[in-house]
């Protein structure tokens, strides 16, 4: 095995002094020094969030607000111009998955936005971008702006994830009403007197809960949530094997500025209006996708015996043909078995295509199979 | 006389007298986490010194480990195959890898003994 070596300066977030105090491995992760596991491991830090509630600090995230004085329809309309989302439809305190576009159609970064529920904040909605794009998404989306409409960035404020079947009895323990939210709502509502914008969703595939509250609160909302008996840390080596099971794309892996909402199977992210009357960047690409259906398009993977596929492997046909690439895999500890997802040309995507993963130049018989691997449990 | 040496890259071999016992090591495994899956070679395989013997796959990634010395495979741990978690458990024990018949002693001496190897975990702490 090889050593890891880091050089630059890496950023922390204001939870980085409890990550140490609980025996952390810290690596860096998008110019972050960030927890990927505990002393438990990760398998243990998986099953956890799957049978309680895993804990995790995700302030590395992007957070903006995108405000104009002229209501909701204004800042709707603003950034429904670089994503193709149904935002102006967005109901008051609901949140949406949708993705920042280049004019091919390729995705920038995949996002959520929240619309508060008081109509004394129409015109206000929150951003919340991957931390590896955080800086470009900014620049693109305020360079792109119509006049008055502003983007403010909230590297003041943290964020917390609150995931698994415990998670509402948790949360509702300090904020009562958490308990009612359904999921992908949000509310702003004190979490033991602290003031924090909650939204029911998450990256796990689990029922739980995204915490934003500032900074300077972020250690006493950890303390006040790992207090709780069913509560445990997660690091992000189990919020990636999560993450895979649930069939949740990883940006920069699963999708990337090559690949369109289309290939990547998120063309439910694509509102009816946006479909029929365009309007955003790749329009004629996405809209041709949808009528004649993608190139190739991403597909999950399961594997016979135990061996993991990585990101890069190569995907053959039963002939031995290239026919498409892994962009995510490994282990599912809940699965029980390796698991991946990947790009194959359409004549393969169909569920049960048997096709043949390349592992250290050993041809491994896969199948194509829906996801979730791990169904998914989220409260609606 | 058994003896236990290791190479910069972690793995060890437990010498008795013309067999090696090779594994990784404690902090080989901690460093790797949760290990999901070991590939061993097939018994009979003749690996030169520094060769990939094996490749551990933790949740996370996939790591080679190499011959700490050149020899003739004459057993694997066909174990770690319903239980990779023994290399977390116990690496110099029951998360043992294979046997090699040495092939040249010899370099065994390019190999660190326990302490020097305790040294030189401590520079790269």
């Amino acid at each position: 095995m090889a050593a890891e070596s880091t050089g630059q300066t890496l950023k922390t977030t204001p939870l980085h002094a409890r990550h140490v105090g609980l025996g952390a491995r810290l690596v860096p992760f998008a110019g972050y020094e960030m927890p990927v596991q505990y002393p438990t491991g990760i398998l243990a830090e998986h099953a956890h969030t799957r049978q309680a509630a895993g804990l995790f600090d995700v302030s590395h995230m992007g957070q903006a607000w995108l405000t104009s004085r002229a209501g909701h329809a204004v800042t709707a309309a603003a950034l429904e111009a670089l994503v193709p989302g149904d935002i102006i439809g967005l109901a008051h305190g609901q949140q949406r998955y949708s993705m920042l576009l280049n004019e091919q159609g390729g995705i920038l970064d995949d996002l959520m936005v929240a619309r508060p529920p008081d109509p004394a904040a129409d015109g206000r909605l929150l951003l919340i971008v991957n931390a590896a794009c955080k800086s470009q998404d900014f620049l693109h989306i305020a360079a792109n702006l119509p006049e008055g409409v502003q983007l403010t960035p909230a590297p003041e404020r943290a964020l917390l994830a609150l995931q698994g079947p415990a998670a509402e009895r948790v949360l509702a323990r300090h904020a009562p009403a958490a308990a009612a939210m359904r999921f992908m709502s949000v509310q702003p509502l004190a979490v033991g007197g602290i003031e924090a914008f909650v939204s029911r969703s998450g990256y796990t595939g689990e029922d739980g809960y995204e915490i934003s509250v500032p900074a300077g609160a972020a250690v006493a909302l950890w303390d006040l949530l790992t207090a709780e008996p069913e509560v445990k840390p997660i690091g992000l080596g189990a919020r990636d094997s999560l993450r895979l099971e649930a069939g949740l794309c990883l940006y920069g892996h699963d999708i990337n500025q090559e690949t369109s909402p289309v290939e990547a199977g998120l063309g439910w992210a694509i509102g009816r209006r946006r479909r029929k009357d365009g309007g955003f960047p790749g329009a004629i690409r996405i809209t041709g996708e949808l009528h004649d259906g993608p190139l190739r398009r991403r597909v999950g993977l399961t594997l016979s015996g135990r061996i993991p596929a990585r990101e890069g492997a190569a995907i053959l046909d039963q002939a031995g043909e290239l026919v498409g690439e892994v962009t995510s895999g490994g282990f599912g500890p809940t699965f029980g078995g390796p698991v991946a997802m990947g790009y194959v040309v359409r004549d393969f995507a169909r569920s049960g295509t048997g096709l043949l993963v390349v592992v250290r130049d050993r041809r491994i018989p896969a199948e194509v199979a829906n996801m979730p691997f791990v169904q998914h449990r989220y409260k609606r | 006389m058994a003896e236990t040496r290791y190479t910069k890259d972690h793995e060890y071999i437990h010498i008795e007298g013309d067999v090696g016992v090779v594994g990784i090591s404690d902090y080989a495994q901690q460093q790797l986490g949760d290990i999901v899956f070991v590939e061993l070679p097939e018994v009979g395989r003749a690996i030169t010194q520094g060769a990939e013997a094996a490749v551990v796959e933790s949740v996370k990634a996939a790591s080679e480990i190499y011959a700490p010395v050149a020899g003739e495979v004459i057993e694997i741990n066909a174990a770690l195959e319903g239980e990779p978690g023994a290399v977390n458990e116990d690496p110099l024990g029951r998360g043992w890898f294979l046997k090699l018949r040495i092939g040249d002693p010899a370099q065994l001496a390019s190999l660190m003994s326990e302490s020097e190897y305790e040294d030189f975990l401590k520079t790269i702490a």
